[in-house]
């Protein structure tokens, strides 16, 4: 059976008195693209910097193919890349020449290879520049080039997106969709829901140091029933109608428009139930950003 | 892998005003010396034992700049260096970018060692050799008089080349704190400062009631820089150089293990 490529079980990590990690289990397989989903603050570059052998976990321990960074960095870390917070780099030396000690470190100049990266995030025109002058999502392409430099098996992507224009945030997903698509395994860390919808398979949602989620996309969309707008041509009918039928519940009336949750075959027998009753139906609609809400619902369910 | 991450501290060093700062310094002040005594030549009567013989003979500018320098100069200059090669990793914040790669924290430590050594005694040469050669250029290379006999033009070139090699010994242990100083404060303006306030507070202790006993001062680490005076006896006197290399080693074996440690195991969190 293959490793998993990333592998938490119990991760805690405190400091002094705040726990920033707490029982964190997370299983990431190889060829997943996995979504690390939270808000600003919930733990999510702690989890990685455990990952990435930057600090030590309090308890608990992470496995990438199952190799313990704490025990032996290097040999853990071979075939991962990634970066916390931001990519960082000497300002004082060129794009190129921050790659080369990269790849020094790596055990040996590739100077091919350094070209390679360098075109694929699309710096190859400004790599004689010094660091210092570079913009932020300049330093984020570059920080991408540098992952890839070691022609990795396990990106380890901390908000890449985060700080780039829109038009930097979509190459950037593009990048990423590419990566994967070459077979890389991705844990990208975001506290933005459509990111996480549109690149990952799976992923985990954290809030307060804890995960409260983990799974496929599919199964967090499945969780729970989806929300409909309802519009008639009888207001009061309907709402009578909707109490009244089968799987339909959360309702409510606001600005003379009917809201309720329900699965899809709730929804098709109202539209039913509606239709005998002799209550036009102008809209019934199904409710989008749906992730959105289900981020909502697990985030903000009450610190435990 | 040590060898390829020293080689990158190095050019590190190239790339940054710093280096060139404490590199322009020893360039400098020798010159600076030089001008002023062929323009206002010293008495012979007082002052330090070799000052007096600086418009006689070139051979007498390195050794009195060597202890002008002691007092805060040369520590200022290793510290510059040693002081920042850690903690700019801080504030540049890239150790997370380094220590992500497949080279060990131990092998990265032991380059920088390596690195803030390298530029100390680099700095040294180019300090002694500017000395030599501008005092040599204002004051010849005659004879120079020593603490108990004049040795010739010949011998004085070996016992000032000795002389810069017994100072490097304490200088690199100054280098060492300066690097401990360096790793646990993270901060690069902070370790430069210290590294010259233990220097300086060490000097300070000649004048403490209680401190300022040979005991106590023997001990003490500035006080290994005026160890190559040895070298000017005759005989040799070659206790305190063995005393010098002793005390130095303590010094910056104990300041290099500390940060090693603390290196190797803290947390990354820029």
């Amino acid at each position: 059976m293959t490793q998993p490529a990333v592998e938490a079980r119990a991760l805690r990590k405190e400091y002094g008195n705040r726990v920033a990690v707490s029982d964190v289990d997370l299983t990431v397989h190889p060829g997943d693209v996995f979504g690390y989903l939270g808000p600003n603050g919930a733990g999510k570059t702690t989890s990685l910097r455990m990952m990435l052998g930057l600090i030590q976990p309090t308890a608990g321990s992470v496995r990438l193919f199952g190799r313990d960074p704490q025990d032996d960095p290097v040999r853990a870390l071979d075939g991962v890349a990634g970066f916390v917070e931001d990519p960082t780099f000497y300002p004082y030396l060129s794009g190129r020449a921050n790659l080369e000690l990269l790849s020094a470190l790596d055990g040996g100049v590739d100077r091919e290879r350094i070209v390679e990266v360098l075109e694929i995030v699309e710096l190859w025109s400004r790599a004689a520049d010094r660091v210092r002058g570079y913009s932020h999502g300049m330093r984020q392409r570059l920080g991408i080039a540098a992952a890839l430099l070691r022609r990795p098996k396990l990106l380890l992507l901390d908000e890449p997106t985060t700080g780039l224009d829109p038009g930097g945030m979509r190459d950037m997903r593009e990048l990423v969709r590419a990566l994967a698509g070459e077979g890389i395994t991705v844990l990208l860390s975001s506290h933005l829901m459509v990111e996480v919808e549109a690149l990952c398979n799976r992923l985990a949602v954290i809030q307060t140091g804890r995960i409260r989620f983990e799974g496929g996309l599919d199964e967090l969309l499945g969780r729970s029933d989806s929300r409909y707008r309802l519009e008639t041509t009888d207001q009061a009918r309907a709402l009578e109608v909707c109490r009244a039928a089968a799987g339909v519940h959360d309702l409510a009336q606001e600005n003379g428009q009917i809201r309720f949750a329900g699965d899809r075959a709730d929804a098709a027998s109202l539209s039913i139930e509606l239709g005998r009753s002799g209550v036009g139906i102008h809209a019934l609609v199904p409710e989008g950003a749906s992730l959105e809400d289900l981020f909502f619902q697990l985030t903000e369910g009450g610190a435990e | 892998m040590t060898l390829r991450a020293y080689r990158w501290e190095l050019r590190k060093l190239v790339s940054q005003k710093r280096t060139f700062l404490g590199l322009g310094a020893v360039l400098v002040i020798p010159l600076v010396f030089v001008f002023a005594i062929a323009v206002n030549p010293p008495r012979e009567e007082g002052g330090q034992f070799f000052f007096r013989y600086v418009a006689e003979t070139g051979w007498a500018v390195p050794l009195i700049l060597l202890v002008f320098s002691s007092i805060w100069f040369f520590p200022l200059v290793t510290a510059l260096v040693a002081g920042d090669i850690v903690a700019a990793e801080d504030q540049n914040r890239t150790l997370k970018t380094i220590l992500t790669r497949s080279t060990t924290r131990t092998s990265l430590f032991v380059a920088k060692v390596l690195a803030a050594f390298s530029y100390a005694l680099l700095a040294l040469l180019v300090f002694g050799l500017t000395a030599t050669v501008a005092g040599g250029l204002v004051s010849g290379f005659g004879n120079l008089p020593t603490f108990t006999s004049v040795i010739s033009p010949h011998r004085a070139a070996v016992l000032v080349a000795g002389s810069f090699a017994v100072y490097a010994v304490p200088i690199l242990a100054i280098a060492a704190i300066g690097l401990l100083l360096s790793t646990l404060s993270k901060n690069s303006a902070g370790a430069v400062v210290g590294t010259l306030m233990v220097s300086l507070t060490m000097q300070l202790t000649r004048i403490i009631p209680g401190l300022d006993g040979d005991g106590v001062q023997r001990l003490m680490l500035v006080r290994q820089l005026n160890a190559w005076q040895g070298l000017f006896r005759d005989p040799i006197d070659w206790s305190p150089i063995v005393h010098a290399f002793w005390v130095s080693a303590i010094y910056g074996a104990v300041a290099l293990v500390v940060a090693w440690l603390h290196f190797i195991r803290r947390d990354v969190l820029v």
